[in-house]
């Protein structure tokens, strides 16, 4: 869907450059996604909190956590919001080659934290927290798992970006799509930083 | 985003259809769309009618053996399921997209793609929890879906009910989230240059608040859904007690999205209300910015009184209290719509046409249905009334003597600018008169039922208990609904064939869409309108007198100027681009069903498909050119 | 116009004619004679005071419902419309008018609120020297365990003049349980101990239901509260305390079929049922050590006789749709041994 709303504004020429409010239709219809999202992440993590102790036979999330690990992994997820601006820096400069590197490099550090997460999954399993162990094992893999899709969905934006802009397809005055991917990044990113900090660091 | 260079793929290219079957198909006009929405809506109508009937067959006598215990089960689920989420909420969406643009001066919604996607993700919702009847059983566990009966197997019959209800309402959930990012985009960007938000329509009002309801409650129950199948498919825990899940938990979730669900399902109404009442009193309505603001404060209060459906849960007498007390004074904004209304028509020159006659009848109804709203939230007694007939009678006089009255007095009332015909007033008076009475016939004595204690979801009841002349009498009044139904619908077809021509402005009406052509042409303004006033149109048509009374401004004036634009439009309206039809909202929403019965029958390949079929029709979305090619 | 006045005015004759009706309906419910289950006529002192509430609140709304609904057929009888008012004034608004019709509710809701509250705390609070019993909701019956050791089902005894605090647990999904005269209903959630306090003075009988759909024989899960004098109670406990007679020869075939058979599926009765003084001491189905000192049976579904209990015992399912107890495929002679049996369980 999100792709999706990106190009509405190329089949809509007629009404896509004057609006009311002087807002982009399509900005503003990826604010109102990105509100929806909130209350969906609000409620996946709100039950996770009151799940987080209810843990059963099966282990704690202090016999499961490896903070340090899972802090490399969130901060090459905050890193690739850095290269997401440098991105949208560089198509509005009008550097396509620049673009692709920085596109390509979110997507990269996108995939290393998707990476990390599997790995996290399977050691978790090892140590004998499933879906299925406790209420705690079935919110976080939940909440977690909800948040992956939302990166992998990013991270196919993104290479669709880079696809685009291969075949010549995505000129400068295409930025606002480069924005786009560019908020919804920002946005999974942001809900990863309240994520580690309740679920992970919080006592 | 076509290049000249190179030629488009054939699976890119547009397709021009401009009539038959493939015209509906590939459509993203919104008015076509509307009437989409509206005649699957009003199947479904039918469907869940029917399923009311044989539940108040099955009722009209004590042990009874019309239907069996569970085939009752799943007519009562399905009943509700339908009626909500297949009836009124999209019947709601259908009046949105044909008119929000129409009264708000613009040629089409903000994302006429997205648009033609929620009417095909609402469409195969539909038909995805209707298979269930062919595959083992329709949903059985209310549509309240209360873990753990529904999350447990070894609870009710059937494999994979609970899936469909879970699955569909998800597919349902993602059609509405789409459109109302497309209304809320289309009304606060597409309003014609000068409509200020407090210039706007009161229906254009009440569709912003619905829009913003739906945007934050879909999701709710999105996690609510999603827990319950990663229950029910993955063995999850969530609402599992034996596993230390709680099933409180999917009730929390369940009624944060069920209450603002409930105004979402009367906010059109009441906004349409507030259209039809100005028009037929020939006076504005009364407190504008109070209905508005109320329907705003609902939309937000709404968001606070969740847990009055849950005071025999064992919350604790804090949370009842302050529920209780949250509940009582959500009656104030409702009250102050219903003071404003009333101020409306007194004083005016009221024409009782058919349309008037139902925006009174839901006025009347909704008072009721208010009124033993406020008697629940004493929390020691509703805990008598909890779960009995009393609370089926209100909801149903809400939402039906509320929601479906006012939704029909919108189809009396738009009528002709969608065919450019009257309906016949006879028949539509019939049609009133005897849906009111059937209405107050069936429900009404649901009250006293309830008063007598009759538990709700009962498949059947004992006789001696006092309750079996009120379910005769319940049961006569849902066939005179039906039959109600069934005039209503001979109306529709005949007038749409042969009713009077109408012109564009039958009714003398106040806002933008009665300045156009009936039926509106594609593009619906031939030139965007300019607007000064609240009830720009009227404001065009009339000017006040020194007293405040309305004087016609001369022949000649913006009134005859008008119908020349539409004039001038007939004749050279294709000069204006409108968006090209598409193949790949279809695609795109195939995708969806696809993915829900891989999860029904637990087929990772199906499941794989699915996505493929939503990922090629998204990136064919994405890649289509913005027009046809022979442009 | 003449004629549009008549149609009008006749529109309002109709639509009085209907308020009439309709006020008539809601009144006959209030006098109609009374009802084992109607709870405006609350026998036990947390329904009535619940009623109290209740009677104040339907005053308030029945007179806001004729305030309101009078007004509103006076404007569309006063206002229809008519050479005079062919023009009507422009209305915008009235800003008192706005504040007036907040306010009034407002006010109304806050007595109703102020009136509410402290009864929601006082039916929270626990009562002093109660009779606490063990109420666990099953699919589609309820279980009873007292303090001293008794074990009944659907039927639930309490003496007169004590509160009676339940604790209402849940064996599998969410139940809720109402005995309408006596008190408001209180849901029985699965993981979660609810209570819920009752009260009767008069000694008698008091019908109650599952109140919360719980699958397929929701409507089949009766309950019954019987409230003696405290010397009749405490009779009662003693009966329900003592053994069955395990030494009745008239009843040996039916004893021994019960408590050594074998049936379909491998089933056994004893696998599922108790009974005190034999070696029954299944725990799924209901405790049947005084099962003839019940009136009714299965969820209070039957009549307790000869006849209700071998129609029950051919196939159990067929008479209550999901019973858990399956056909057993019982022969004729097994099912008079077993009827005698179990009769004889006093």
């Amino acid at each position: 869907m999100h792709d999706a709303a990106i190009t509405e504004a190329g089949a809509h020429p007629d009404d896509a450059h004057v609006t009311y409010t002087g807002l982009d239709n399509v900005k503003m219809a990826m604010w109102a996604f990105l509100g929806s999202e909130c209350l969906f992440f609000g409620a996946l993590i709100s039950a996770h909190l009151l799940y987080r102790n209810r843990t059963g036979d099966g282990p704690t999330r202090h016999d499961v956590y490896d903070i340090p690990y899972t802090s490399v992994s969130s901060f090459v997820l905050l890193m690739s919001s850095l290269t997401m601006v440098l991105a949208l820096a560089a198509i509005q400069r009008g550097d396509q080659r620049r673009l692709r590197i920085w596109l390509m490099a979110t997507a990269l550090l996108g995939a290393s934290f998707i990476g990390g997460q599997f790995f996290e999954f399977t050691e978790f399993v090892h140590s004998g927290l499933t879906i299925q162990t406790s209420p705690f094992g079935s919110s976080f893999f939940v909440l977690t798992g909800f948040h992956g899709a939302h990166v992998t969905i990013g991270i196919l934006m993104l290479l669709s970006m880079y696809t685009l802009s291969r075949l010549g397809k995505l000129p400068s005055t295409d930025a606002s799509k480069v924005e786009m991917v560019g908020l919804y990044w920002h946005f999974v990113d942001i809900v990863w930083i309240v994520i580690f900090t309740v679920v992970y660091l919080f006592p | 985003m076509a290049t000249v260079t190179t030629p488009t793929p054939w699976f890119l290219r547009r397709p021009k259809a401009k009539k038959g079957i493939w015209s509906w198909v590939t459509t993203v006009d919104h008015k076509r769309i509307g009437i989409l929405y509206g005649y699957t809506a009003f199947i479904f109508f039918i469907l869940g009618g029917l399923e009311a009937l044989l539940i108040r067959a099955q009722l009209a006598t004590p042990e009874a053996q019309v239907v069996s215990a569970d085939l009752y089960n799943q007519l009562f689920t399905t009943h509700g399921v339908t009626m909500i989420f297949l009836v009124v909420m999209p019947l709601g969406a259908a009046f949105f997209n044909y008119f929000i643009p129409l009264m708000i001066g613009a040629r089409d919604v903000a994302f006429p793609r997205l648009n033609a996607l929620s009417y095909w993700l609402f469409l195969f919702g539909g038909l995805f929890l209707y298979s269930s009847w062919l595959l083992g059983g329709a949903p059985d566990g209310g549509w309240f879906g209360y873990a753990p009966l529904t999350t447990g197997a070894e609870f009710l019959p059937g494999d994979h009910r609970l899936d469909f209800y879970a699955l569909g309402i998800q597919i349902l959930g993602v059609a509405s989230i789409v459109a109302s990012v497309n209304f809320i985009v289309t009304i606060l960007n597409m309003r014609a240059p000068g409509m200020k938000l407090l210039k706007m329509p009161v229906f254009i009002w009440m569709s912003l608040v619905v829009n913003f309801l739906l945007l934050f409650a879909m999701p709710v129950i999105a996690v609510a859904l999603f827990f319950m199948t990663f229950d029910r498919t993955f063995e999850a825990l969530f609402f599992d007690p034996t596993g230390g899940g709680d099933p409180i938990l999917w009730q929390h979730l369940f009624w944060l999205f069920g209450h603002p669900e409930v105004y979402i399902l009367i906010l059109p109404a009441m906004g349409i209300v507030s259209e039809i009442l100005p028009t037929f009193s020939r006076k504005p309505l009364f407190g504008y910015s109070f209905v508005v603001f109320s329907g705003a404060a609902i939309g937000f209060m709404g968001w606070g009184v969740w847990a009055h459906h849950m005071f025999t849960v064992g919350l604790g007498p804090a949370a009842n209290a302050a529920f209780a007390v949250s509940t009582m004074f959500i009656a104030v904004p409702t009250g102050v719509k219903i003071f404003n209304w009333m101020a409306t028509m007194a004083g005016g020159s009221l024409q009782f046409k058919t349309p008037m006659l139902f925006a009174v009848g839901f006025i009347a109804m909704f008072i009721i249905g208010g009124l033993s709203g406020v008697t629940h939230s004493i929390v020691p007694h509703d805990a008598q009334q909890q779960d009995t007939y009393y609370i089926v009678a209100h909801f149903h006089y809400v939402l039906f003597g509320g929601a479906i009255i006012g939704l029909f007095g919108g189809l009396y009332y738009w009528f002709p600018k969608i065919y450019g015909r009257l309906m016949d007033e006879r028949l539509g008076k019939i049609h009133f008169w005897m849906m009111l009475i059937g209405f107050n016939m069936t429900f009404g004595p649901f009250h006293i039922l309830g008063l007598k204690g009759m538990p709700r979801r009962y498949y059947t009841y004992q006789a001696g208990l006092g309750w079996e002349m009120w379910n005769m009498l319940s049961t006569i009044g849902a066939f005179l609904i039906a039959a109600s139904t069934l005039v209503f619908m001979h109306n529709w077809m005949k007038s749409k064939r042969k009713g009077e021509i109408a012109g564009p402005d039958p009714w003398d009406g106040r806002t933008l869409e009665w300045s156009i052509p009936s039926p509106p042409p594609e593009y619906n303004f031939a030139e965007i309108p300019t607007v000064t006033e609240r009830d720009d149109f009227w404001h065009r048509k009339y000017k006040e007198d020194k007293k405040g009374r309305p004087v016609p401004v001369p022949t000649g004036g913006a009134d005859a100027e008008d119908e020349q634009h539409a004039e001038v439009a007939h004749d050279e309206g294709h000069g204006i681009h409108m968006p090209s039809p598409s193949y790949y909202p279809l695609v795109a929403a195939l995708g969806m069903p696809v993915m829900a019965y891989a999860v029904v029958l637990q087929s990772w390949t199906l499941g794989v498909i699915g996505g493929i079929i939503a990922l090629a029709g998204f990136y064919g979305w994405v890649l289509e050119p913005a027009t046809a090619e022979d442009h | 116009m003449n004629r549009l006045g008549i149609r009008a005015q006749t529109k309002v004759k109709y639509i009085l004619r209907l308020v009439a009706l309709g006020s008539a309906l809601v009144l006959s419910a209030c006098i109609s004679e009374d009802a084992p289950m109607n709870y405006l006529y609350p026998e036990g002192p947390q329904a009535i005071q619940a009623d109290r509430l209740w009677d104040v609140t339907f005053g308030i709304a029945a007179v806001v419902f004729f305030l309101v609904e009078g007004a509103l057929i006076y404007i569309l009888f006063k206002y229809r419309e008519g050479k005079a008012n062919a023009a009507p004034k422009q209305l915008h608004g009235h800003t008192k008018l706005e504040l007036l019709w907040t306010a009034i509710p407002a006010v109304i809701l806050t007595g109703i609120a102020f009136m509410t509250v402290p009864v929601i705390f006082e039916q929270a609070r626990e009562p002093k020297g109660a009779v606490q019993i063990e109420v666990v909701g099953h699919q589609w019956w309820w279980e009873y365990k007292y303090d001293n050791g008794v074990v009944t089902a659907n039927e639930l005894h309490i003496p007169t003049g004590r509160p009676i605090l339940l604790d209402l647990r849940s064996a599998d999904v969410i139940h809720s349980f109402w005995i309408p005269k006596l008190a408001g209903k209180q849901d029985v959630v699965p993981g979660r101990i609810n209570h819920l306090t009752i009260s009767a003075t008069e000694p008698g009988e008091y019908l109650g239901q599952c109140a919360e759909y719980c699958g397929l024989s929701h409507a089949n899960m009766r309950a019954k509260a019987y409230a003696h004098d405290p010397a009749d109670f405490d009779r009662w406990v003693q009966e329900q305390l003592a053994a069955a007679p395990a030494d009745d020869a008239s009843v040996a075939a039916g004893r021994d079929l019960f408590l050594t058979g074998t049936f379909a599926g491998g089933q056994q009765c004893v696998s599922c049922h108790t009974v005190k003084g034999t070696a029954a001491a299944g725990i799924i189905g209901p405790n049947l050590t005084h099962l003839a000192s019940r009136d009714r049976f299965a969820g209070e579904m039957f009549e307790l006789n000869d006849e209700n209990l071998r129609r029950w015992l051919a196939d159990p399912p067929a008479r209550k749709p999901g019973s858990k107890m399956p056909d057993l495929n019982l022969t004729d002679q097994q099912i008079n041994d077993l009827t005698a049996y179990l009769l004889s369980l006093e």
